[in-house]
């Protein structure tokens, strides 16, 4: 009598185990005209996921030299960066280059200082104002949650990054609105993975040793790697507990099988002396 | 086995207080009451939502201290939580998953009541309880989605909050209170905290009073047949204890799977942008939990012809339409007990019932599906089909049902059927236990 019951069960199995081995940490949802991005193999994916500190390192760096010229970070603390492996003189560095405001000196007048590990990153712009004004009206969003707020989350990014395309190749693969061949206007750029394919920023990473990797062992400064490395860099940075809380989640899906093992094994003991579904 | 079994507490200090105030027996009678001994998986789903609401109260009460209700500082109040509070990101991740898994319990609570007949007498009340609870989820759910300030919290409230405009006459004024304003900015998100911490607490009363309703009139149960006397029942304690403790089990495993290794999965990504009056999202969808319902309230377009047969003519606006559509989706549940007035409860034995039942449950499940597309077509047109068919099931279907449909015969008693019959006998249908009767 319980065929709802168990196939619930069955059901629920099935959606715990697609869970268990999916690698699905990330929004899978599509956008409208968005193009499915490149998967691609992250050492964050899957339940034993997790960072690859000297890549995230890499991406802190393509980030500094790079992106932060148009982009924020502002949710992220330089402290933070202890989690990732710099030390204490080195987070004092990054810090140090940037001013913040201080505290008002004796004559109540404004004073700035440099940036210590507490601050968060400080942007590149002073106010939005200013972001809009040095970039044709649309100011660059900020980094910290970009890879969370993105259909296809790293996959995305990624995408993104490599999925420029000339003005002469962007005629030939897309349409505009009206049926029209889509030519990018002046300050646009084509992007396959754009929805719309169509981007007001520039190709930020173009040239093989636009970064230069000092660490041993360090992979070739493609663009290809670079755009990984930065990647997931900003993962981290959207979602710094992500290793930690799968490492918790393993622990907690063992204990609450064992749990469930148990009161189901308790279940069929007591019920034993009742006839019936009980 | 039965209550009379555990009488006064023997603890002399437990009996001083049991004599001046009888909570002891109270609990007793709560652990030990009789429930019928033939119940199935699905009536683990009670105890479930209680857990659900215990989780989102203790969660909810500690996310509420790091939390600033303010919209200059709620986004960022909110990653705060996720970045710099000891386990803030699980505390928020159990909340927000939390949520969801609420609704499939509360969902599946419900199927569960329409199959077996759970609304029909004497347990009318105990129903519309069950319906009010539901309302005031919705109500805490929809509030606390735009607690966070991202972009589908924003946009979410300012398109369910103009709906209340539709209202006649009126309708201006009340937008304006329930914004506190004349859009959506500060006063509403800090009248949508109050409120959304308020309800909880309501529901949890209202869950006080749905318990009570329930061991006065006892649960049904597959057969949806009444309990004959002690040998149709066993205490709920241990057996069903032990059963629930199992489907805490199940229930835990799926919520973790989801708060671990996909805590984005059922949200949206547009609400990790912080919320931008200036810029529209592209798509404003709700939470998977009301896409059916949004469904029903996209319905109706001014030049759907059932809304200009019905309604358009004599100057209703399909916007107050949908609106009042939305909400009868749930209203009508109350109607049930009135509207299927078949005698026989479980679906078991209304060969007729049951089938509509899952074509309904289907038509349930295109209309969630059908939300979260874009308002195009042919989403819109297949929407307004599976409207139509929503409100026909309650208002046509289920009352013709009543009179047409010739149920089969019900069993004797649930111990005769389940001990009399043999351990199968009553697993699908009701012959074998003709012959047993």
């Amino acid at each position: 009598m319980t065929r709802i019951g168990r196939h619930f069960l069955t059901h629920a199995a099935v959606v715990v185990g697609l869970l268990g081995t999916a690698p699905v940490s990330v929004p899978a949802m599509a956008a409208g005209s968005a193009v499915t991005p490149k998967s691609v193999d992250w050492s964050f994916n899957g339940v034993f996921g997790k960072f690859d500190h000297a890549q995230l390192r890499r991406g802190l760096q393509v980030y500094q030299e790079v992106c932060a010229a148009c982009h924020g970070l502002r949710l992220v603390a330089y402290r933070n960066l202890a989690a990732i492996g710099l030390s204490e003189a080195e987070i004092k560095a990054i810090a140090g280059d940037r001013e913040v405001a201080g505290d008002p000196d004796e004559d109540g007048e404004p004073t700035t200082r440099p940036a210590l590990p507490k601050d968060k990153f400080v942007g590149p712009y002073a106010n939005l104002q200013a972001a809009k004004a040095a970039n044709n009206g649309a100011a660059p969003p900020d980094l910290s949650l970009l890879v969370k707020a993105r259909a296809g989350g790293p996959d995305y990014l990624y995408s993104l990054l490599v999925g420029y395309v000339s003005e002469a190749e962007c005629k030939k693969r897309y349409k505009d609105s009206e049926g029209k061949p889509l030519v990018p206007a002046d300050g646009q750029y084509c992007n396959t993975y754009m929805p719309g394919h169509i981007i007001a920023m520039a190709p930020p990473l173009l040239d093989e040793g636009q970064v230069e990797y000092e660490d041993e062992g360090a992979p070739k400064a493609t663009v290809d790697q670079m755009s990984k490395d930065v990647t997931a860099f900003l993962t981290w940075a959207a979602e710094p507990y992500l290793a930690e809380r799968k490492r918790m989640g393993i622990k907690v899906m063992l204990f609450l099988l064992l749990f469930t093992g148990f009161m189901y094994a308790i279940y069929r003991h007591i019920k034993k002396d009742v006839k019936g579904n009980a | 086995m039965s209550t009379e079994a555990h009488g006064a507490p023997r603890n002399r200090t437990l009996k001083w207080i049991n004599d001046r105030m009888p909570i002891v027996s109270m609990v007793e009678h709560t652990l030990y009451y009789p429930v019928p001994r033939n119940l199935n998986y699905m009536w683990n789903f009670g105890s479930l939502a209680g857990l659900a609401l215990i989780i989102m109260i203790v969660t909810g009460v500690v996310l509420s201290m790091h939390y600033t209700p303010h919209t200059t500082y709620a986004f960022d109040s909110v990653e705060r939580i996720m970045r710099d509070v000891n386990y803030g990101w699980l505390l928020r991740y159990v909340h927000m998953n939390g949520a969801s898994m609420f609704f499939i319990i509360v969902y599946l609570h419900i199927f569960r009541g329409l199959y077996y007949g759970s609304y029909k007498a004497p347990r009318e009340l105990l129903w519309w309880l069950g319906v009010f609870i539901v309302l005031l989820m919705m109500a805490t759910a929809f509030m606390g989605y735009v607690l966070p300030w991202g972009q589908m919290s924003f946009w979410g409230a300012k398109v369910i909050t103009s709906m209340v405009g539709a209202v006649p006459l009126v309708g201006d004024s009340l937008t304006a209170m329930l914004w506190g304003g004349f859009t959506v900015d500060n006063p509403t998100l800090n009248r949508f905290f109050s409120l959304h911490y308020l309800l909880p607490f309501v529901i949890l009363g209202v869950v006080i009073l749905h318990i009570w309703a329930l061991h006065t009139v006892k649960a049904n149960n597959p057969l949806g047949i009444d309990t004959k006397g002690p040998q149709d029942s066993i205490d709920f304690h241990p057996y069903y204890t032990a059963k629930d403790m199992f489907g805490v089990g199940v229930f835990l495993l799926v919520l973790a799977a989801f708060v671990f290794f996909a805590p984005n999965y059922l949200g949206h990504p547009d609400n990790y942008i912080q919320a931008d009056p200036l810029k529209t999202p592209p798509h404003i969808v709700p939470e998977w939990y009301f896409l059916p319902f949004y469904t029903i309230l996209r319905a109706f377009t001014d030049d759907w012809w059932l809304f200009q047969l019905l309604l358009g003519w004599w100057g209703m606006t399909a916007k107050l339409a949908g609106v009042l559509a939305m909400a009868g989706a749930i209203v009508v549940l109350f109607f049930l007990p009135w509207l299927d007035t078949s005698r026989v409860r479980s679906a078991r034995f209304r060969p007729m019932y049951r089938l509509f039942f899952w074509v309904f449950v289907a038509d349930c499940l295109l209309l969630g599906w059908i939300g979260a597309k874009p308002a195009e077509q042919p989403w819109t047109l297949i929407g307004q089909w599976a409207t139509i068919y929503y409100f026909a099931h309650f208002l046509i279907i289920l009352p013709l049902l009543s009179r047409i449909e010739r149920p089969k015969p019900l069993p004797y008693s649930i111990s005769q059927a389940v001990l009399g019959g043999g351990g199968g006998a009553a697993a699908s249908s009701a012959s074998p236990m003709e012959k047993s009767g």
